[in-house]
Parts: C-alpha cells; structure tokens; sequence
C-alpha cells in the first residue's frame, strides 16, 4: 500500500472520530432538547460516514476488493437518520412545546401534530 | 500510521458512547433519552466498522446492516409509543 | 395491466440493485432473485403506495445529490464550531415556517429529509393542510434568510424533479 493511501485512510479516520466524538459532546453540552437534536443526528452521520468510507478504501487498497456493504450502510443511516430526528422532535414537541410557541403556518389551518389527533399525520415525515 | 488513527477514532467514539450514556441517565425528557439511545447505536455501529478494519475482516459489515436496521425501527417504536400509547394500531 | 404487474417501476429497479449490492457478487442467481424480489415487492405494498411518483428530469437527481452531500459537510463543519466554541446564551435559537410550492408527498418527503440534514436545520412538522413546514433552527440571525435559502436552493431544484 503506497503512502498516499495509508495517509488518506488515517485522515479519514481521525476525521470521523473527531465528529463523532463532537456530536456525542453536543448531545451532553446543549441546553434544550430541541437544540440537542441538532448535535448527534449531523456529527455523527458524518463521523460514521466517515469511518465507512475508511473502511471502503481500506479494503480496496489492501485486498483489492470493492465491497459495497459500507456504501450501503451509510445510505441506510443517510435516509433513516431525518426520519428518527423527526419523530424525536414530534414526540418531544406534542408534550412540551404549546403551539402558541410556534409561528403561524400562513395558512387557514394550524400546525399538524396539534390538529385533531390522525389529520395529516403520516404525511411528509 | 493507520493502527494509530483506528486506535484514536476507536477512542473518541468510545468516550462518545460514555457522553451519550450520561445524557441518557440524566434525561431529564424522554426525548432526551430516545436520542441518546439512538446516538449510541449510530456510535456502535462506528465501532463495529472499526473493529472490522482492526482485525482485517469483513465478516461484520452484515452486524452492522442488521444494528443500523434494528436501532432505526427501535427508535420509531420508542417514539410511536410515548405519542400514542401503543405501537401497532 | 401492465400497471397492475409493474405498479412502481423505479421501485422494482431500486430493490433489484440493492439486492446486488447486498449480495456483493454479480451470478446469475442472485441477479434472478433480484429481480422476483423486485417484482414481488412492489405488488404486494402496492396498495400502501397507491399514485406513481413521476420524476420529470432524472438526471437533475445528480445535481441536487451533489449540492446536498456538500452541504452536509458544511454542515457538519458549521454545527461542530458552534457545539464545541459558542457560548450557550449566544446560541441564537428560532423556529421558522417555510411556506411550500411543490404538492407530491415524495418532493415534501425529500425536503424535510434534506433540511434535517444540512446546516443547524430540522424540520419537524407540517401544516394539517401540507402547505407549509416547520424547521426549527440552531442558531441564525436572519430567519428570513434561512427560510429563502431553503426555497432557493432546496424547493426550486425538487420541483424541476419531481413537478
């Protein structure tokens, strides 16, 4: 394995702890809830995109084998990570957020969640 | 070079798992919790890939499919739960 | 007929490639499998997916994957400084509401997915009547700002996708 990889690869990695490492710091640091939903959901998909993708040139440099595994574990956490986030935030929102708090949709209706319980739920998240 | 920088991550996601397991004990909101749990999931998942690389062995990306998938429909569940009060309706 | 065998062609396509590269070996077995999977599935879930989304011009899928995996890494960058280096009371914290233009659940889908994943945003709930969603912010100092970069950069390229 030539240099240039081997330092490719340990960057990648120093990179992808680093951001996991800040999105768990985020999870303990920030004071609301809704503000820590911010932290883990971003870091973290990208440190552990990061060490999938070490992983991925890892074994290609090494073996000479392309796997696709990784590739299709950081698309999985890629369409999964905005669902999980946004049931979190509906969850933490029909118990402890009042919908005076929010600003008005601008449209004749109110806001989803707090409407009759199973209008327009499902929709969209 | 490359047993230094997996050693350094394996670190930092390991201290993740610890930070992550403090909110989680602390709360104080049940979404506080479900995140927490989710995170440690993402951050196992980081851990497993890791190992792969360190013992040079690619049995256990199908470990990691599978942890990714249950974490996910775990976290739904968890959320459904405390929104409806059941999961399946 | 052919829409009762067929119900989501891009689906069966999608599920014939992900099996491939599940199983990570092209033969002609598991290229077979694929494919009965692929027809299998989408029949059988088709009541739960009743329209076909239509997707106007494929190739701009491309483009718009490229604008957001850069903006995630902006993201990524922009979100650690702030965890790691701002003051809590300084973080400036604002709900936004982001009025819509496009109407098929697959393009809204899209959005809320791609702001949850770009720069301090999460969007966490539509209006009842699906014309409007709420993204709450980390921290900015314009919410105006913010609401028109959505539109500009996000909606404009869905809707020349999907509508």
């Amino acid at each position: 394995m030539s240099q240039l990889s081997e330092v490719a690869i340990s960057a990648l990695l120093v990179i992808s702890g680093l951001f996991g490492l800040v999105g768990s710091w985020g999870l303990v640091r920030l004071r609301d809830t809704l503000q820590r939903l911010h932290a883990p959901t971003k870091a973290t998909t990208l440190g552990v995109g990061g060490a999938l993708l070490a992983s991925m040139l890892y074994f290609a440099l090494t073996h000479g084998q392309v796997s696709f595994h990784e590739l299709m574990i950081s698309v999985f956490l890629f369409i999964t990570a905005p669902v999980s986030a946004n049931f979190i935030a509906k969850t933490h929102m029909l118990h402890h957020v009042q919908p005076e708090e929010l600003p008005p949709t601008g449209r004749a209706t109110g806001w989803a969640g707090y409407e009759a319980a199973g209008q327009g739920e499902g929709s969209g998240n | 070079m490359i047993t230094l920088a997996l050693a350094f991550a394996t670190g930092c996601f390991t201290l993740g798992l610890l930070l992550n397991l403090y909110r989680l004990v602390r709360g104080p909101r049940a979404a506080d919790r479900i995140l927490a749990l989710d995170t440690m999931v993402i951050n196992v998942i980081a851990l497993i890939v890791l190992y792969g690389i360190w013992i040079d062995s690619q049995t256990f990306f199908e470990v990691s499919m599978l942890i990714a998938m249950v974490g996910f429909v775990s976290t739904v569940a968890y959320c459904r739960f405390i929104l409806r009060g059941n999961i399946i309706e | 007929m052919l829409r009762r065998i067929l119900p989501h062609p891009l689906l069966t396509l999608t599920l014939a490639v992900t099996w491939q590269l599940l199983v990570n070996t092209v033969t002609v077995g598991s290229v077979v499998l694929g494919l009965v999977l692929g027809l299998i599935i989408p029949v059988v879930t088709a009541p739960y997916w009743p329209d076909r989304p239509r997707l106007r011009r494929p190739v701009r899928i491309i483009e718009y994957a490229v604008v957001v995996i850069w903006d995630i890494i902006v993201a990524n960058v922009v979100v650690a400084g702030i965890i790691l280096f701002r003051r809590l009371d300084r973080i400036r914290t604002h709900w936004i509401a982001v009025p819509l233009d496009i109407t098929t659940p697959e393009a809204i889908t899209v959005l809320a997915g791609t702001i949850t994943m770009t720069p301090g945003t999460v969007s966490a709930m539509l209006s009842a009547d699906g014309r409007a969603i709420l993204v709450h912010c980390l921290d900015t100092g314009d919410p105006d700002g913010v609401r028109d970069q959505i539109k500009a950069r996000y909606e404009r390229r869905l809707k020349e996708i999907f509508e």
